[in-house]
C-alpha cells in the first residue's frame, strides 16, 4: 500500500529550521530558547505520529522531489514502520534530551548555540531514516557526523572534547566516505539510487561481481557509525560531550544509524555467507570486548559507554544472522536499548551533576542521599542487565535463543558460548553501576554533596524507566509495532508473540548463567581489575593519536621538504619535466626529412653567432659582476638587433635597438641599489646539475628551432594573406606596423596594458618598500660611494639640452612614418622616452622633472584609454572594435597625407610606452633620493651662468 | 553588429584607466567605480550567459579581419560561463577588499585588479593562441602587482618566485607557440584544429612537440605537478582577497586545457593521439593527494588554503583527463564549485589572520579572535565545502565526478585517491579548525592602559563571505539547471563543428599563394608588396 504524504519533507526540515532559533532567542533567556527548541520537534513527533495509524496498518508514505535527476540524487522520502521506529526514537527521546539539557547545561554554557547543534543534528537525523534515496541519506549520514563534531566538542575548552570530537569525526568521515563508494556502487547494480526501488533487486545484487566490495564498503560506514569493533574506540572518547550529547546521540540515536542502515538493506544485502560472516561476526567480537572493558571502567560515562558498544555489537550480531526471527528480536532490542540506556546515561548525568564527579572509585551509597535517581538507575540498569520481569530480559532472551541457531564455520557452539559470556559481564558491569554507586556506605568525602536533582531532570529518566517496565510487564502493547516494524526490515510479513517468560530452554539456562557469573565477577572485582591493569590493555587512543599524529608529522614532512621554497630547484624541475615530456613527444611521433635546404655560412651570420655565443659563454662566466653582466647582456641584445637587421626587418631591429638602450639605463640605476657582486651560494655538486640542465634544456630549444627551420610550414601559412592585405586592408605598406597596429591590434593592444601595469606596479612596489623596511634601509645605506665628481657636467647638460629637440623631431618622425616604413607608435615611444632619459641623467631627475607637467600615471592611462577610444570609435561605423579606416588629406603647403585611424590608436601606444618607461625611472630615482641624493636647483654642478649672474649682483 | 562580446576585455581597462588617470588620489572614488564596474561585469556576464545559454557560438572579428587572419573571441557555453564565474567572484572579492580595508595598504590596487580581470577574461574568450598568450602576460604581470600589493618581507620573496616561475612559463609559450606555427601556419584555435586533423604524418613529431610544450604551459597555470611550485607560498603570502581573487587563475589553466584539448588536439585526432590524456590523469591524481596531503601537513592557515587550491585543481583535473562529456560535465561543475568555496576559504582565512596580531595564521593557540562565532561558523561553513562533505556543492562535484569515471579502467584508483584524499582534508580542516577556533588560550591580561586594539571591521567582509556561502548554496540546490547547461556546454565542446563553423566561416579561409622568395630563408616581414601602392 503506498500513499503520498506532503507531511514527510516537513518532519525532515523542521528541525533544521527550528535550528535558526535557540540561537537568537537565547537573548530572551533560557526557558525560552529551550520552548523554542521543544517546538519544532514536538511538531514533528507530532506530524509523525499522525502517520502512524497508517504505518501500522501497513501503509508507506512517499514523498518524491527531483533534485538532481541526472546523477540519481532525488529529495525521496517515505515512511515505513522502520522509519517510524527510528523517527520515533530521535523525535521521542529528543524531547525528553532537551527537557533534561534545559537543567543540566550550567549558566556558563551558551545554550542557544547547543540547542542549534541538536537541533541540526535532529534533523540530519530524522534525514538519514525517512530518505528514500541512498544519496540523499549519504548527505544525512554525513551531516550527523559534522553536527556531532559540534557536538562533542561542545566545551571546546577542554582538551577530551576537542580531541574527542576530531576523533569521532576522522573515525565516521571516514566511514562515510567509503560508503559512498559503496553506496554509488549499489544504486549501479540496482540501477537506481532510490531504496525503494534497491530493495526489490535482491538478486541481482547478491549475484553481482559487485557486491563483495560494494557490501565492504557500506559495512564500513555502519560499523564506524556504529562503532563497532576495531572502530569501536572513538565512543568512548565522544562521552566528553556533555551528558545530554552522550545520551541522545551515543546511545539512543547517532550510533544506531549504522544499526539502521543495516537494518534498511537487510533485505537485499543479508543471507550470504559474507554477510553472515562479516556482519554476526564483528557484532559478536564486539559485543564480548566491549562487554569485558566496560567492567573495568571507572568513569560512570565510560562504562555506559563501553556498554552500549556492547549492546551495539549485539543488535548487529542479530541482524549479521539473516534470518527474520533474529532481524525481529534486532528490531525488539534496538527499542528496549534506546530506553533504557539513554535513562542511564541521563542518571549518570545526574550523578555527576550533583556529585561534580562520575568517577566510580569516588561514588557509593548514594541510595540515600539520592533516593529517586537510585530508584531510576536501579531498574534500568537491570533491564540491561537481562533480569525479569524487565524488557532487556525479554529481548536479551530472544537474542540467547537465536545464537542457539547459528553455526559458525560449521560450530554450533561457539556464538551460544561467547554470546553467553559477553552476557555475563554484562550482567557484572550493569550490576556494578548500580552496587559500587548507590549501595555500600554513605561517605563524606563527595567533591559535592548529592542530592536528588528537580523534577525536570529526572522526569525524562523517570518516563524512560516506566517504558521499561511497561514492556517488561506487557509485552503484548509494543508486539504489533515490533512485527511491523521487524516486517518493514525483513520486507515480509511477521507475527511474532512477544512474552515474558519463555519456558524451560536452553536461553534460560544461559541467563541463568550469566547472571550468577556476573554476579561471581563483580564480586571478585577488585583482583580482576589489578590483573586488568596489569595486563595493559591496548589503549586505541593511544593507537589513533600514533596515527594521525605520525599522519600529520609525514604530511608535513612531505609538504615542506617537497615545497622547500628554492626557486633554484623548482626551476630545475620545471626543466627536467618540460624537456622530457618534449622529449617523449618528440619520439612517439614522426619526422620527415628536411624540406628546406640550409643556406650557406656567411660572413656576418658567423660574427654575430661567435658573439652571441661568446657573450653569453662570459655571462655565464662573470655573472657575479653584476656590471659586466650587464654590459654583456648588452651585447647579446645589440647582436640580436644586428640579427634583425640583417634579416630585413627593420622595425624590429629599430624595437630591439630602443628596449635595449632604455632597459640597460633602467637596469644601471636599479644597479645602484644592489651589491655589485652577487655572492657565491651554490655548492659545486650544485652548479654542475644546474649546468647539465640549462645544457639539455638549451640543447633541446636549439633541437626544436633546427627541426623547425630546415622545415616548410606543413600547411600553408595565413603570413601570405597579411602581405597580401597588407596596404589593401591596412592602409599600410609596412606589414609589420600594420600586423601590429591592425592585422592584430588587439594584441598590441594587450602588451601596452601589459607594459602599462609592469609601470603601475613599479611604482607602487616602490612606494611600499619604501614606505617600510626597506625605505630605512635605503636612508641607513646612504649614497653610494664612488661616484664621479661632477654629477652634472656642464657638457652633457648642453649636448642634451640641443639633442632634446631634434630626438623628438625623430620621434614623430619615426611615429608618422612608422605606417609604411619601419617605425611606429611603440619606437617613437621609446625614442621620445629616450629624449627625455638624457635630460634626468644630465641634469638630475628631481630638475627635470619639475620642468615637466604631465604626470606619468595620466599619460600611461591617457595612452590605455586613447587606444580604447581609436578602437571603440570603429563601433559608430557598425564595425568591429579595432577595424581601422583611412583616407588621404592634403595638408596645404606640406603634402598629400594619409591618415588612417590606426594613426590614433598609435598615439595610445606612443603614450603608453613613453609613460611607463618614465614612471619606471621616476621609481628608482625616488629611490635614489632616499639614500640621500640632493636635488638639483640648478641644472649643472658649475653652472657658469649663475656664477656670473651671483657675481653681478655680488 | 553587436560588440557585447568584447565588453569584459574592454569594460576593466577602460575602469583601470580611468582609475589611473584621474582617481588615483581618491581611494572613496575608486572604491565605487571599481565596484560599479565589477557589478556592470556580472550584469554583462549574465547576458553573455543568456546569449550562450542558446547554442550559438558568438565571435568578434576585431579589427574587421576574417579569421584565422586576424584575432576573433569567441563566446561559447564554456567561455560564458567562465565570464560568469570570474566576475560574480571578482564582486564578491573586491566587497571583502574594500570591507578589510585591503586597497588602501599600496599602490593602485583597484586598478590592478581590473587589469587582471581584463586579462582573466580575455584568457577565456580569445580563439586566437596568440592573443590568448597576451593576455596570459596580462594576468600575469597584474597579478604580481596584487601579490606584492601591501609589501613585506615574505611577500617579496614570493613574488619574486611566483614571476619568475610564471616568466618560465610564458618564455615556454612562446616556444610551443613558434613550434605549433612553424607546423600548421595558423595562430587561429578553429583554423589550427582544422589543420592539425589534416596535419601530414611526417610532420607529427613537431607537432606533438608542441602540443606538449603547450599543454605544459597550462600545467604551470593550473598548478598541475610536478609544475605546481609557484602556488602555495604565493598564495599563502599574497593578501587575502587576491588569493580569493586567484581561485580563478588555476581555473584559467585548466580551461586552457579543456579548450585546447577538445577543439584542437580533441580525442579524435590521430596526430596527438594519446599524449595528453594519460599523462594528465596521473598528474593529477597526484596533484589531488599532493593538495590534500598539504592541507594536513600545513602550519598555518594561509598554506592550508594554498593546498586547498592545489587538491580541488587535482580534482577536477582527474575528472577532466578521462575527456567524455560526462567527465567534463563533472570538471566543470567542481571548478565552479571550487573556485567559489576556494575564494571563501581565503576570505575566512583573512578575517582570522586579521584578529591574532601576532599570531597571524599559524596553527598555535592564541586568545579567542573577535567575532570568534561567525567567523567559526563560516570557517565550518568553508571548510565543509573545501572537504567537499554535503551538504554544499562539493559534495555534488564530487559525487558527479565519481560517478562519471564509472566504467574507465583508473574507476578504482580514481575512486580510491578522491576518496582518501578527502579524509585526509577532513583530518587537516578539523584539526586547524579546532586548534585556531577552540584551543584558544585566556584573553591576554591587557594592563589596562593600552586599550585594545580595535578588530577591523566585519561588516562588509561578512557579505562578501556570505555572497559566496549563497552561490556555493545556490550551486547545490540548482544542481539540476545547473548541469544541464553544463551537459549542453560538453556537448559543444565535443563537436566542435559549430565552433569551427561559426569562427571560419562556412567555407575553408582562402588563402593567397605565398609570395616569391620564401622557402628561401628569406626574411617575410617587411617585405612588402609595394607594387599594390599605385592599386
Amino acid at each position: 500500500m503506498e500513499a503520498t504524504s506532503d507531511m514527510l519533507p516537513l518532519i525532515v526540515a523542521l528541525p533544521f529550521l527550528g535550528a535558526l532559533l535557540p540561537g537568537i532567542v537565547i537573548r530572551a533567556g533560557r526557558d525560552t530558547c529551550t520552548w523554542f527548541t521543544l517546538f519544532p520537534t514536538a511538531l514533528a513527533l507530532l506530524m509523525l505520529l499522525l502517520h502512524a495509524p497508517g504505518v501500522m496498518a501497513g501503509e508507506v508514505y512517499h514523498w518524491r522531489l527531483d533534485w538532481l535527476p541526472g546523477l540519481g540524487l532525488d529529495a525521496n522520502f517515505f515512511l515505513d514502520g522502520l522509519g517510524l521506529l527510528f523517527a520515533g526514537l530521535i523525535l521521542g527521546i529528543g524531547l525528553l534530551i532537551i527537557l533534561y539539557a534545559r537543567f543540566y547545561l550550567s549558566k556558563n554554557d551558551p545554550m542557544g548555540q547547543f540547542f542549534t547543534y541538536l537541533l541540526l543534528f535532529q534533523g540530519a537525523m530524522v534525514g538519514i531514516v525517512l530518505s528514500d534515496n541512498i544519496l540523499l541519506l549519504l548527505i544525512f549520514w554525513e551531516l550527523t557526523s559534522l553536527s556531532s563534531f559540534l557536538l562533542i566538542g561542545y566545551w571546546n575548552h577542554l582538551p577530551e572534547g576537542r580531541q574527542g570530537a576530531r576523533m569521532a569525526l576522522a573515525v565516521t568521515g571516514m566511514g562515510g566516505l567509503a560508503m559512498i563508494g559503496g553506496m554509488l556502487i549499489l544504486g549501479e547494480i540496482a540501477g537506481s539510487y532510490d531504496i525503494s526501488v534497491i530493495l526489490q533487486h535482491k538478486d541481482a545484487i547478491q549475484a553481482s561481481d559487485w557486491y563483495l566490495p560494494a557490501l565492504l564498503l557500506i559495512l564500513l560506514g555502519c560499523f564506524t557509525k556504529s562503532a563497532q569493533f576495531p572502530f569501536h574506540f572513538w565512543l568512548p572518547h565522544a562521552m566528553a560531550a556533555p551528558t545530554p550529547v552522550s545520551a541522545y546521540l551515543h546511545s539512543a540515536t547517532m550510533v544506531k544509524a549504522g544499526l539502521f542502515l543495516m537494518a534498511r538493506l537487510w533485505p537485499v544485502l543479508s543471507g550470504t555467507p559474507e554477510w553472515f560472516y562479516i556482519v554476526a561476526t564483528t557484532g559478536l567480537i564486539t559485543m564480548v570486548i566491549a562487554a569485558v572493558i566496560a567492567l573495568f571502567k571507572d568513569d560512570l560515562k565510560g562504562l555506559l559507554a563501553f556498554s552500549t558498544v556492547s549492546h551495539l555489537g549485539l543488535i548487529t550480531m542479530l541482524l549479521g544472522f539473516g534470518t527474520e526471527a533474529a532481524a525481529l528480536v534486532a528490531v525488539f532490542h534496538i527499542i528496549n536499548h534506546a530506553s533504557f540506556k539513554a535513562a542511564l546515561f541521563m542518571t549518570a548525568g545526574i550523578v555527576d551533576h550533583e556529585a561534580h564527579t562520575r568517577d566510580i572509585k569516588r561514588l557509593g551509597g548514594l541510595r540515600h542521599l539520592m533516593p529517586v535517581t537510585f530508584v531510576i538507575a536501579t531498574i534500568t540498569a537491570l533491564s540491561m542487565a537481562g533480569i525479569p520481569p524487565l524488557n532487556g530480559f525479554i529481548s536479551k532472551e530472544m537474542m540467547l535463543k537465536e545464537t542457539t541457531y547459528a553455526a559458525w564455520a560449521g560450530n554450533p557452539w561457539l556464538v551460544p558460548a561467547l554470546a553467553t559470556f559477553g552476557a555475563l559481564f554484562s550482567v557484572a558491569y550493569s550490576f556494578r553501576y548500580i552496587w559500587h554507586v548507590f549501595m555500600g556506605p554513605v561517605r563524606d568525602d563527595y567533591p559535592a554533596r548529592p542530592h536528588d536533582p528537580g523534577f525536570g531532570m529526572w522526569a525524562g529518566p523517570a518516563l524512560l524507566a516506566a517504558i521499561v517496565v511497561g514492556i517488561g510487564v506487557a509485552p503484548f502493547v509494543v508486539e504489533p509495532f515490533v512485527n511491523v516494524v521487524a516486517g518493514a526490515v525483513t520486507g515480509a510479513p511477521q507475527d511474532t508473540h512477544l512474552k515474558l517468560w519463555h519456558g524451560v530452554n536452553a536461553a534460560l539456562f544461559m541467563s541463568i548463567a550469566a547472571i550468577l557469573g556476573g554476579a561471581l565477577l563483580l564480586a571478585s572485582h577488585r583482583a580482576l581489575e589489578a590483573g586488568w591493569l596489569r595486563a595493559g590493555p591496548p589503549a586505541a587512543k593511544a593507537i589513533f593519536d600514533a596515527i594521525v599524529g605520525a599522519a600529520t608529522r609525514a604530511a608535513r614532512g612531505l609538504t615542506d621538504g617537497l615545497h622547500d621554497g628554492s626557486l633554484t630547484r623548482f626551476s630545475a624541475i620545471f626543466v627536467v619535466t618540460v624537456t622530457l615530456a618534449g622529449a617523449i613527444a618528440w619520439s612517439t611521433g614522426e619526422i620527415g626529412a628536411p624540406s628546406r635546404a640550409t643556406l650557406p655560412i656567411a660572413i656576418v651570420p658567423l660574427i654575430a653567432t661567435v658573439l652571441l655565443v661568446g657573450a653569453t659563454l662570459c655571462l655565464v662566466a662573470f655573472h657575479r659582476n653584476r656590471l659586466l653582466a650587464l654590459v654583456l647582456i648588452g651585447v647579446v641584445g645589440l647582436t640580436v638587433a644586428v640579427g634583425f637587421a640583417y634579416f630585413s626587418a627593420p622595425d624590429l631591429a629599430m624595437t630591439q635597438l630602443s628596449v635595449e638602450v632604455v632597459t640597460i639605463i633602467l637596469l644601471l640605476l636599479a644597479l645602484n641599489f644592489l651589491p655589485r657582486e652577487t655572492p657565491r651560494e651554490s655548492s659545486g655538486a650544485r652548479r654542475l646539475r644546474d649546468g647539465v640542465l640549462a645544457v639539455a634544456g638549451g640543447g633541446a630549444v636549439a633541437a626544436l628551432a633546427y627541426a623547425m627551420m630546415t622545415r616548410d610550414f606543413a600547411l600553408p601559412s595565413i603570413s601570405s594573406y597579411h602581405l597580401a592585405n597588407s596596404y589593401k586592408g591596412g592602409g599600410g605598406t609596412n606589414v609589420v606596423n600594420v600586423i601590429l597596429v591592425d592585422f592584430r591590434g588587439f594584441d598590441t593592444y594587450g602588451e601596452i596594458i601589459v607594459l602599462g601595469i609592469a609601470a603601475l606596479v613599479i611604482f607602487a612596489l616602490t612606494q611600499t618598500v619604501l614606505r617600510g623596511a626597506g625605505g630605512r634601509f635605503l636612508e641607513s645605506q646612504g649614497r653610494p660611494g664612488g661616484e664621479a665628481g661632477d654629477r652634472h657636467p656642464l657638457m652633457m647638460v648642453v649636448a642634451t639640452r640641443v639633442m632634446m629637440p631634434m630626438a623628438l623631431m625623430v620621434g614623430v618622425y619615426i611615429f608618422l612614418r612608422g605606417h609604411n616604413e619601419p617605425g611606429g607608435g611603440f619606437i617613437a615611444g621609446l625614442i621620445v622616452a629616450i629624449a627625455l632619459l638624457m635630460q634626468y641623467m644630465a641634469s638630475g631627475f628631481a630638475w627635470a622633472e619639475a620642468r615637466q607637467r604631465v604626470p606619468y600615471h595620466s599619460t600611461i592611462a591617457l595612452g590605455v584609454l586613447i587606444a580604447t577610444a581609436t578602437g571603440i570609435g570603429a563601433w559608430f561605423n557598425g564595425v568591429p572594435f579595432l577595424t581601422s579606416a583611412h583616407d588621404y588629406f592634403t595638408v596645404p603647403g606640406i603634402a598629400e597625407l594619409h591618415l588612417s585611424t590606426a594613426v590614433a590608436f598609435d598615439v595610445g601606444v606612443f603614450l603608453t610606452v613613453l609613460g611607463a618607461v618614465m614612471l619606471a625611472l621616476w621609481s628608482l630615482s625616488r629611490m635614489a633620493r632616499r639614500t640621500g641624493e640632493p636635488v638639483n636647483v640648478e641644472p649643472m654642478d658649475v653652472n657658469p651662468a649663475a656664477d656670473a649672474a651671483s657675481s653681478r649682483e655680488g | 553588429m553587436s560588440h557585447w562580446i568584447i565588453a569584459p576585455v574592454l569594460l576593466p581597462a577602460i575602469i583601470a584607466g580611468l582609475l589611473v588617470l584621474s582617481m588615483r588620489h581618491h581611494l572613496g572614488l575608486q572604491r565605487v567605480f571599481s565596484l560599479g564596474g565589477a557589478g556592470v561585469l556580472v550584469a554583462i556576464a549574465m547576458g553573455l550567459a543568456a546569449q550562450a545559454a542558446s547554442g550559438a557560438v558568438g565571435v568578434y572579428e576585431l579589427g574587421g579581419w576574417p579569421a584565422p587572419f586576424g584575432i576573433v573571441l569567441v563566446l561559447d557555453r564554456l567561455s560564458a560561463l567562465m565570464v560568469l564565474l570570474t566576475t560574480v567572484l571578482a564582486v564578491a572579492v573586491l566587497l571583502y577588499a574594500i570591507g578589510a580595508n585591503w586597497d588602501a595598504r599600496g599602490a593602485h590596487f583597484h586598478a590592478l585588479y581590473h587589469f587582471q580581470l581584463m586579462g582573466i577574461l580575455g584568457a577565456f574568450l580569445t580563439g586566437d593562441l596568440f592573443n590568448l598568450f597576451v593576455f596570459f602576460e596580462v594576468l600575469l604581470i597584474a597579478s604580481y602587482g596584487l601579490v606584492i600589493h601591501a609589501g613585506g618581507a615574505r611577500r617579496m620573496r614570493a613574488g619574486v618566485q611566483y614571476v619568475v616561475y610564471n616568466l618560465l612559463g610564458s618564455t615556454l609559450f612562446l616556444f610551443a607557440l613558434g613550434t605549433l606555427y612553424g607546423v600548421t601556419g595558423t595562430l587561429n584555435m578553429a583554423d589550427m584544429a582544422e589543420r592539425v586533423a589534416a596535419i601530414p604524418t611526417e610532420d607529427t613529431a613537431l607537432l606533438r612537440v608542441g602540443a606538449v610544450l603547450l599543454l605544459s604551459v597550462f600545467a604551470v597555470k593550473a598548478a598541475i605537478l610536478p609544475l605546481h611550485f609557484w602556488l602555495p607560498e604565493t598564495y599563502a603570502a599574497a593578501p587575502a582577497p587576491v588569493a580569493a581573487l586567484f581561485a580563478i587563475m588555476t581555473k584559467v589553466g585548466a580551461y586552457a586545457i579543456l579548450r585546447v584539448d577538445t577543439l584542437i588536439f580533441g580525442p579524435d585526432v590521430t596526430a596527438t593521439a594519446g599524449i595528453l590524456s594519460g599523462l594528465l590523469l596521473f598528474t593529477a591524481l597526484i596533484t589531488l593527494a599532493v593538495g590534500m596531503i598539504g592541507i594536513l601537513g600545513a602550519d598555518g592557515l594561509g598554506r592550508l588554503a594554498a593546498f586547498a587550491t592545489v587538491g580541488s585543481v587535482g580534482t577536477l583535473l582527474a575528472g577532466l583527463a578521462l575527456f567524455t562529456p560526462e567527465t567534463t560535465v563533472a570538471a566543470l561543475y567542481y571548478t565552479i564549485h571550487s573556485t567559489l568555496a576556494g575564494a571563501l576559504l581565503f576570505l575566512v582565512v583573512d578575517m582570522v589572520r586579521e584578529r591574532r596580531g601576532a599570531a597571524g595564521d599559524a596553527l598555535v593557540s592564541a586568545p579567542p579572535i573577535a567575532a570568534g562565532g561567525m567567523i567559526a561558523a563560516l570557517w565550518f561553513g568553508a571548510a565543509i565545502a573545501t572537504a567537499g562533505m554535503p551538504p554544499l556543492s562539493g559534495f555534488v562535484g564530487k559525487l558527479l565526478i565519481l560517478d562519471a569515471v564509472r566504467g574507465d579502467d583508473w574507476m578504482w584508483l580514481i575512486w580510491t585517491v578522491v576518496l582518501a584524499s578527502s579524509l585526509l582534508a577532513i583530518l587537516g580542516l578539523a584539526q586547524a579548525g579546532s586548534q585556531i577556533f577552540w584551543k584558544t588560550t585566556e584573553p591576554a591580561q591587557v594592563a589596562g592602559d593600552a586599550p585594545a586594539e580595535a578588530p577591523p571591521p566585519l561588516a562588509l567582509p561578512a557579505v562578501a563571505a556570505f555572497t559566496l556561502i549563497g552561490a556555493i548554496v545556490g550551486l547545490t540546490v540548482f544542481a539540476a539547471p545547473v548541469v544541464a547547461y553544463l551537459e549542453a556546454t560538453a556537448g559543444q565542446l565535443y563537436d566542435p563543428s559549430d565552433y569551427i563553423a561559426a569562427v571560419l566561416g562556412p567555407e575553408a579561409p582562402e588563402i593567397p599563394p605565398a609570395p616569391d622568395g620564401t622557402g628561401e630563408g628569406a626574411p617575410t616581414a617587411s617585405a612588402a608588396p609595394q607594387d599594390e601602392g599605385g592599386a
